[in-house]
């Protein structure tokens, strides 16, 4: 096997939103820019994004960038760091009528402009009346941006690289990111990708639970290259879990369906939202409303022979409202339960969502990390953006809305940013050898003959685990037990043998990667989980009903190793308006 | 059920061979949870997928003759046994995996981004809902393949033919009130195969699983063509 090597000025992993946004800003400035990414672009999982994207467009009623800020810190329950959160609010606008320019297929008003729905925890005034703040394309909003930006790459000429997968980091001898060592997944061959800038845009990791909205390709992979390049991971004890998945499968039916005008029912009819958020209801902060579903069923108001799902009402809005607005949901929910909502209530339950945590960075997408000057210095070479990332924006928990635009800004933002950094630094970095070593020890490591366990069958165990031991509700016993348990599953990690050791198009052996990957995230989850003593967004522990900002008002940095925890704390100073202090957080 | 599935391993097999399995069918399962099942059986089997909701476009596949996408095909709707392919007249790499770079490759020939004239103004450009709609049925696209690979003029000349895919992806952006390319993407359609090797088959249609209908796209286009050429 002849390795091959290729130098690039950027590699960017992962083609969804933030890959593919930091990439046209690149390919644009006549730069060589590799987009590696497992999957064919749109087959990313921006692709499933339904609802939309937030602006303060006001294009439905006034609305103004400090209200969108006020609601994205209230939402994050004081976690979010203010200075990104005031950024990301205000590159909001422009964002949005750059993807428009691109072509994306927004939904009309009748004026012409982009249609904008109301979704949960947006305000105007700071506070008071309901917003309409989300741009949508239908409920298939991520299907129209993602086809768009990949469009867009096309035009600049981005170089793919399609179905490789990413092994791990390359690093010189003082840790900063030279490139990445992928195979292609086709031929089964490693390739030595050199950069002089590094963006890890790799989504999320929701398929370290068993109920989930995420696709299968979601296994944090590159937050695991982080931490085993030594990298922390940031609040990753934060995991949102979206109140109205498919009961029983996981799969998404969108905000917007509230948005729009749905509500809950429990099994006795009742709108049981009024009574946990009297006035926000069906549209307080998800976590809320997640939590009050698995409450409705743990006390015996479950609807369903079993009682283990609530109801989501859309059918009072008629057929056409239904057709018009909300055709993705209904085409999902005829299939997969054999119900039109337009006629009928979905039965819901809330199902692991969206990860608030990731890789730390800056509001320019680029990596930070403790080092001899603080809490925060830069990792040269390395940026994050997206769902891997935690700028923070989305703090303890992340509004409706507010996913796509963290991608669009951020893997906008860090495009311009690698601009600055290349133009500052001409040459590559050395590849320390060791690093690659290191590297391609991992890329060999699913060669070894014999027999062992099953891929598939410890990533069931392990998704059960997380399920059970770090859900909506978590305590220190239950979070205890399942730590143990998770530490077991990484220990047998060394055990697992594959039993097809081809080549050529092999996906057991991409599944036997990503299941070290999830591992590695699962441990950061519960870790961080275990630790924190408090209630806080979507952190919810009964044995510390809480949020206690006097001690955990602090970001948790996890380190894969020795299992290590680290603090830092929040920025509350924003860039040219007031701090928000907390307050209590009511809807 | 039984379910018969197409394997080639281009390492280890001189030619591709028909492999049987037997599973228990849960309600509500879908021919991807069929795949996966097997795929727990025999990990060597390959076949693309990843959202399992209809929306990535990953795991096209030829079920019993016909292409569907696999994760939104209930099982029940199928008759025993159930033969699962690759997309027909695409090379196989392996299993159900196809090599789709002539697929991708004239989505790009028909440069699927908008092009402007003038320049874009601050805000958003103006786009009334009734404009808006003509997309509608265009850009739900998800790029499965599912119809370009069951169209006979696309299995002949795959390399000149666009499909229908791209020929649908042409036709949303001249459709677009944003789009000023009009006289450009029409030259470039022009000559014998490109476009008008479409001899309404129809195949497409039947295949698509989000119920779009290329061949009516490919309708507008030659009326626009004949409305210009006047």
């Amino acid at each position: 096997m002849t390795l091959i090597r290729k130098n690039f000025d950027v590699l960017i992993i992962g083609a969804g939103g933030a890959g593919l946004n930091a990439a046209v800003q690149l390919a644009d400035a006549d730069l060589r820019v590799a987009v590696v990414s497992k999957v064919f672009p749109t087959r990313s999982h921006t692709v499933a994004a339904q609802g939309g994207v937030n602006a303060a467009l006001g294009n439905v009623d006034e609305d103004q960038w400090h209200w969108h800020m006020f609601d994205t810190v209230k939402g994050s329950d004081y976690l979010g760091d203010q200075d990104a959160i005031e950024f990301m609010c205000r590159e909001a606008i422009p964002t949005v009528y750059e993807l428009e320019h691109n072509g994306v297929p927004f939904s009309r008003l009748e004026n012409g402009r982009i249609y904008q729905r109301p979704f949960g925890g947006q305000s105007r005034n700071f506070g008071k009346e309901q917003a309409s703040r989300t741009c949508a394309a239908a409920d298939r909003t991520g299907h129209a941006i993602l086809h768009t930006l990949y469009q867009r790459n096309l035009k600049a000429r981005s170089h793919f690289f399609t179905e490789y997968f990413a092994i791990d980091l390359l690093q010189d001898e003082e840790g900063g990111v030279t490139g990445a060592l992928v195979m292609n997944i086709a031929s089964g061959e490693p390739m030595l990708l050199n950069a002089r800038a590094t963006l890890l845009a790799t989504g999320g990791c929701g398929q370290v639970f068993r109920t989930t909205s995420n696709a299968h390709i979601n296994t944090g992979d590159g937050m695991a290259m982080a931490l085993r390049a030594g990298i922390p991971l940031q609040d990753m004890e934060f995991f949102q879990f979206h109140p109205t998945g498919v009961a029983g499968r996981g799969m998404l039916i969108t905000e917007a369906s509230r948005g729009e005008g749905g509500y809950l029912i429990n099994s006795e009819g009742e709108r049981f939202m009024e009574r946990y958020a009297p006035s926000a209801k069906d549209l307080a902060s998800r976590d809320v409303v997640a939590r009050a579903i698995v409450t409705e069923v743990r006390e015996g108001r479950g609807c369903g022979p079993k009682g283990d799902h609530v109801l989501l009402k859309v059918d009072h809005l008629g057929e056409e409202t239904v057709a018009k607005r909300l055709p993705g949901i209904r085409e999902t929910s005829k299939i997969f339960v054999g119900i039109d909502p337009a006629f009928e209530p979905i039965p819901v339950y809330p199902t692991a969502h969206y990860v608030m945590g990731g890789i730390p960075s800056d509001r320019f997408g680029r990596v930070v990390a403790p080092a001899r000057h603080g809490p925060e210095e830069v990792v040269p070479g390395l940026y994050a953006a997206g769902e891997c990332a935690c700028v923070s924006v989305h703090g303890a928990n992340r509004l409706g809305g507010n996913s796509l635009l963290d991608i669009l800004v951020f893997g906008r933002l860090s495009g311009l940013d690698i601009l600055d950094y290349l133009r500052e630094h001409p040459r590559h970095r050395q590849t320390d050898s060791a690093s690659e070593e290191k590297a391609m020890a991992r890329f060999r490591r699913f060669d070894q003959e014999g027999e062992g366990i099953a891929v598939a069958e410890l990533r069931a165990e392990l998704q059960k685990v997380m399920e059970d031991h770090a859900g909506v509700f978590r305590t220190d016993e239950i979070m205890r037990e399942g730590l143990e348990k998770m530490r077991d599953i990484r220990e047998r990690l060394d055990e697992v043998r594959l039993h097809d050791r081809s080549r050529t198009f092999n996906t057991a052996r991409v599944e036997a990667f990503e299941l070290e990957n999830l591992v590695d995230v699962g441990m950061s989850i519960i870790t961080s989980a275990l630790h924190r003593q408090e209630s806080r967004g979507a952190h919810s522990r009964p044995d510390y009903p809480d949020r206690d900002d006097r001690n955990w008002m602090r970001h948790s940095l996890y380190f894969r190793e020795d299992d290590h925890l680290d603090y830092k704390p929040v920025r509350t100073r924003p860039l040219s308006v007031d701090s928000f202090p907390p307050k209590e957080r009511v809807y | 059920m039984r379910f018969e599935v197409y394997r080639y391993n281009p390492d280890t097999d001189a030619k591709p061979y028909m492999q049987a399995f037997d599973l228990e069918v849960e309600r509500g399962m879908m021919l991807r949870d069929a795949l996966l099942k097997i795929k727990e059986q025999d990990e060597s089997f390959a076949f693309r997928h990843s959202c399992g909701e209809g929306v990535c476009g990953s795991d096209g596949v030829n079920v019993n003759g016909s292409n569907r996408l696999a994760c939104i095909t209930p099982v029940a709707e199928l008759k025993a046994p159930v033969v699962v392919r690759p997309f027909p007249g695409r090379p196989v790499i392996r299993d159900l995996v196809v090599d789709m770079s002539d697929f991708y490759r004239q989505y790009q020939a028909v440069e699927p981004w908008l092009k402007r004239k003038e320049p874009v103004p601050e805000q958003e450009s103006l786009q009334t809902p009734a404009q808006r709609a003509r997309l509608d049925g265009l850009w739900e696209c998800i790029m499965c393949g599912c119809c370009s690979t069951s169209c006979p003029s696309f299995w002949w000349n795959p390399d000149k033919f666009l499909g229908p895919q791209a020929l649908l992806t042409a036709w949303r952006f001249l459709a677009d009130s944003r789009d000023q390319g009009e006289e450009e993407r029409l030259d470039a359609l022009d000559g014998p195969y490109k476009l008008f090797r479409c001899h309404t088959i129809m195949n497409c249609v039947e295949a698509c699983p989000k119920h779009l209908n290329p061949t009516e796209a490919i309708g507008h286009i030659r009326n626009l063509m004949l409305k210009k050429s006047v």
